[in-house]
């Protein structure tokens, strides 16, 4: 317990959460602090191409085995299973109805890449190693909590989906971008890494931190539009279900026999919530679920769970699972 | 000078339906349309602006149409097929333009 609330007070204290704070402070505060648009995506841009890189080099150095394959297919399984998992809870929990319910598990099974970051940036500060190709299985997770969400809600009826929608799925720049600098990343290795590595490693905490003001505008904004719309049973949804993601994650984890640091990222991963490609999905597929709601859950509560208490707990839990 | 009468459209939709709208448009045989960002504005869902939008889910575009005004069943039919349930305005207003070819 005091090696978790240590975690969690060396967190708290991080410019990373800090930055996220003044963010969430400023925008209830109505401050008129901002971060550009093209800035906010140029920010975002870097973020996934340092992180897919250097996840590539480091698949690189220590070479392509079966574990990543099962990662991946683990990957994929999570992010189906999980929304009838959160559909499940939802129903209980929350006054929700089917749809919305749907459409905001749909959110708990796919990733935030954000929070992978800024866990990935919490292990580099403990010095604690992680398998580089947990950025692929990121990226795997993105899609299949989609198709989750949409089966919860129009079992054998067809038409939710259709090509356009699944090229962008597949095809949405974040993937594009992470995937491809994974193996730009995996192709030049450590070699690759040294040229650049004044740009993709040393700025990389700073970037994060001006990324994560902006997301703490964001999600202030979020809360203060979208907070009215949920009841307790939502919101106390959006803070029981990454841990319980998080559990599902551990398991896989061990049984994958993932290191520490690849429990950790599977463990984040499984208990984020995306707020970029699924509401995106979401808007085209099921146009009548309420986007408030959904974007307040996972942007509003579930992000800031998560990159405040969420990945130091995850932390903990895995360094004593593992007797670290 | 010479003008000539037609119907001007506008429809507010939002982003992520951009391309189907444009898609669904062009099939309709209506090629000649402006898309612009929307900064911001207030609906059922209160006030937005286009600031601090995190994904392509959220933030609006406007469609601007001018056609003739037998062009204007062909473009409705086309459109309504694509802004049915989403969010957004669609409205006609009567305009006058210069050149009546090239509409």
């Amino acid at each position: 317990m005091g090696d978790i609330l240590s975690l969690a007070a060396d967190n708290l204290l991080s410019p990373i959460v800090l930055c996220f704070a003044l963010g969430v402070a400023a925008s209830l505060a109505r401050s008129d602090l901002s971060v550009p648009e093209a800035a906010a995506k140029a920010l975002s841009i870097y973020l996934l191409f340092a992180i897919g890189f250097k996840g590539g080099v480091s698949v690189s150095a220590h070479g392509v085995d079966m574990t990543l394959g099962l990662s991946l297919v683990a990957g994929v399984i999570l992010s189906a299973l999980l929304p009838l998992i959160a559909f499940g809870l939802l129903r209980a929990m929350s006054g929700l109805d089917r749809l919305n319910a749907a459409a905001v598990a749909g959110h708990y099974g796919s990733i935030s890449i954000v929070t992978f970051v800024a866990a990935t940036s919490v292990l580099e500060s403990s010095g604690i190693a992680s398998e580089g190709y947990m950025v692929a299985v990121a990226a795997a997770m993105e899609a299949p909590a989609i198709l989750s969400a949409l089966w919860l809600i129009s079992r054998g009826e067809s038409g939710r989906m259709d090509a356009n929608l699944w090229r962008e799925i597949m095809l949405n720049g974040s993937i594009v971008l992470l995937v491809g600098a994974f193996f730009i990343g995996m192709i030049t290795g450590e070699e690759g890494l040294a040229e650049i590595s004044s740009f993709v490693v040393a700025p990389f905490k700073g970037v994060l931190c001006l990324f994560l003001l902006d997301m703490g505008l964001v999600a202030g904004r979020g809360l203060a539009k979208g907070g009215k719309l949920l009841g307790w049973g939502s919101i106390a949804f959006g803070i029981v279900m990454p841990p319980i993601g998080a559990a599902f994650g551990l398991l896989a984890a061990l049984g994958l026999g993932l290191s520490l640091g690849g429990t950790v990222l599977l463990m984040t991963l499984s208990a984020s919530a995306s707020y970029i490609a699924v509401p995106a999905a979401m808007r085209v597929a099921l146009p009548e679920a309420n986007p408030s709601i959904y974007l307040t859950l996972s942007l509003g509560v579930t992000f800031p769970f998560n990159l405040v208490l969420g990945i130091p707990l995850y932390l903990a839990v895995a360094s004593f699972v593992f007797g670290a | 000078m010479q003008t000539h009468q037609a119907k001007r459209v506008e429809i507010t939709i939002e982003k992520i339906m951009q391309s189907r709208l444009s898609d669904a448009l062009m099939k309709a045989e209506v090629h000649g349309f402006t898309i612009l960002p929307v900064y911001g504005g207030s609906g059922r869902s209160g006030l937005w602006d286009r600031t601090g939008q995190v994904g392509r889910a959220e933030g609006m575009v406007q469609f601007i149409c001018i056609v003739r005004e037998e062009r204007l069943d062909a473009l409705l039919t086309a459109a309504f097929k694509v802004v049915e349930k989403h969010i957004g305005v669609v409205n006609i207003t009567d305009c006058e333009v210069l050149r009546a070819e090239r509409f």
